[in-house]
């Protein structure tokens, strides 16, 4: 079996996020660069697909050579085969179709990714790299099962959780929940550097027109500050909160 | 028309299919659309019954085997076939985990922008645009959609609920035709769980805990405030890594985003990812021990002490308004 998961390298959103002069894109120079959280688990469940099935786990980066270290990071942690796709892809959609356009030339039966990435929180490539492919998919998985050429997978709904069946190939889409990555083992990092990183080129003319922009970035506003109650004693303190909520704030 | 497909379950409308008809006609008058049109996949009678009492002016049904359950391959080819029935500029579905899962496929099959998980939209040099939060909350992108047909997934809670038309909408059932050797994937069966308190991302108000309540027996306080107050029951993260509560619980970048009018969390810091999922709040109650916790900066009110000692004599006050 072939796993091919999608990874992606963002800013870790607990640092200090800058904007870059023009507020197109934030400050990468200043910004701490991660491997998407939600990627990691896409990779945790390709290797214990790998250790009860067997496979082969390939994973897929878009980006400049920086985002060669997400690879390597999933490599360390056990992957088998990397590759970097560029592509003049902006948007989710193009994207995507670079992205499905890579798993084609790499095979694969299920392609893993996060669902969705710390620094723009789309949640839409996933889904989209299936529809590209012309496979099914579900999104948001918390629990994967799979049995020969079919599977299911589980995925949390407002007030319940909802089961599927699939056949395979299939995209799915890592939620929180569904594994905890392992780290990265001293071996497994020696041997993530020496690995050969394949290097995919996808033409501007196969991916079309963007469909979305990013016309601006802007911090947001400042909250204004609130009303702190401090030195109360717990009796007094919950009765004037209460006071405040009820007949000034009229919410309760 | 403006398209939205509403979401229903056991013969009743969800909340967010009132608010997506709502943002439904609000982006009519944005674009100069002719209409509202509104899309029921699969959906139970009493649910239709209820659609057409929105204030709409048609109500798209399509019905068949194939759409007995969620298979997001049929009812994609569902939702594209009424947005061309309809000649929709926009489709709206909701940031549910139905809407996250089916908006994708629709926009990618569409070749269409998607604007996902949008509180307002506005018009600029006749492109649609949303303001997203990204980055956990850090930044705002402005982001415009170039396609002729746009996709949108609107957050719960970001408009009030349409009311009653006031004239009858139409009706039509629409008829689609779905092969079924092309749907790999379809919902076997949706585990529910016993509901006694309102959904995270749908209620009102939400009640959350976080680790300052020290223990995991010490959250009844915290679900008994909730139920005095009809609200949801939330927590963050570090409880769920603990394993003091459920997943489908926790609030923030790897759980829920909310947005009720009244959101009140007792013993929570307020790290980033938890952040990012609540600055949806139109008023935010914090309680904590520690003055500095970065949860007061966003918060409209605050209470500076500790939560176990507060929230016993918070519930008392609660429950002598009646």
């Amino acid at each position: 079996m072939q796993v091919v998961v999608l990874v992606k390298q963002v800013a870790d959103t607990a640092a200090r996020i800058k904007l870059a002069d023009g507020k197109q894109d934030i400050d990468r120079q200043s910004a701490s660069l991660i491997v998407n959280p939600y990627d990691e688990m896409a990779v945790e469940e390709a290797l214990r697909i790998k250790e009860k099935h067997g496979a082969t786990v390939c994973v897929v980066t878009l980006g400049e050579a920086k985002a060669e270290e997400a690879l390597r990071t999933a490599l360390a942690m056990g992957a088998d085969e990397a590759a970097r796709v560029t592509a003049p892809a902006s948007d989710p959609l193009t994207v995507a179709k670079a992205l499905a356009q890579a798993v084609r030339e790499l095979g694969a039966d299920i392609v893993i990714a996060g669902r969705s990435a710390a620094d723009d929180e789309q949640g839409q490539v996933g889904a989209m790299v299936a529809t590209e492919l012309g496979w099914p998919h579900v999104t948001e998985v918390t629990k994967l099962e799979l049995s020969g050429d079919a599977g299911v997978a589980e995925r949390e709904v407002e007030g319940g959780v909802e089961v599927l069946d699939f056949s395979l190939p299939v995209v799915v889409t890592a939620q929180e929940g569904l594994n905890t990555p392992r780290y990265a083992s001293l071996p497994g990092i020696m041997k993530a550097k020496r690995k050969e990183i394949r290097q995919i080129a996808v033409d501007g003319a196969a991916l079309g027109q963007p469909v979305l922009e990013t016309r601006s970035l802007e911090l947001p506003p400042a909250r204004a500050q609130g009303k702190i109650l401090s030195g109360l004693e717990p009796a007094a303190a919950a009765k004037e909160l209460v006071r405040i909520l009820h007949e000034e704030a009229k919410l309760i | 028309m403006i398209l939205a497909v509403l979401e229903q379950s056991d013969g009743s409308l969800k909340k967010i299919s009132a608010e997506l008809a709502a943002a439904a006609r609000r982006a009519q008058a944005l674009l100069g659309a002719d209409g509202v049109a509104l899309l029921l996949i699969g959906a139970d009678p009493a649910a239709v019954d209820a659609a057409m009492a929105l204030d709409c002016d048609l109500c798209l049904t399509v019905q068949g085997e194939a759409f007995a359950t969620y298979a997001a391959e049929a009812w994609a080819a569902a939702v594209v076939q009424a947005a061309k029935e309809v000649s929709a500029p926009l489709v709206l579905l909701g940031s549910t985990s139905f809407g996250r899962d089916l908006a994708p496929r629709v926009a990618g099959i569409m070749q269409a922008g998607l604007l996902a998980d949008l509180g307002d939209l506005t018009v600029e040099d006749g492109r649609l645009v949303a303001e997203r939060s990204v980055y956990s909350g850090k930044v705002i992108a402005k982001v415009a959609s170039l396609s002729d047909v746009t996709v949108a997934t609107v957050r719960p809670n970001a408009f009030s609920p349409a009311g009653a038309g006031t004239s009858p909408s139409q009706r039509r059932e629409l008829e689609v035709a779905v092969d079924p050797a092309t749907v790999h994937c379809r919902v076997r069966e949706v585990r529910r769980q016993a509901a006694t308190r309102p959904e995270l991302t749908e209620a009102s108000v939400v009640v959350a805990g976080g680790r300052g309540l020290k223990d995991p027996e010490n959250f009844h306080l915290v679900e008994e405030l909730a139920d005095l107050l009809g609200a949801a029951v939330g927590t963050t993260r570090a409880t769920v890594d603990a394993g003091w509560r459920p997943h489908s619980e926790q609030i923030g970048q790897t759980g829920k985003n909310i947005a009720p009018a009244l959101y009140i969390n007792v013993g929570i810091s307020g790290a980033v990812q938890h952040i990012s999922g609540v600055l949806g709040s139109r008023t935010i109650v914090s309680i904590n021990r520690d003055a500095e916790a970065p949860i007061f900066k966003i918060s409209d009110y605050g209470l500076v002490g500790d939560a176990l000692e507060i929230l016993p004599h918070l519930i008392d006050e609660v429950r002598r308004l009646g």
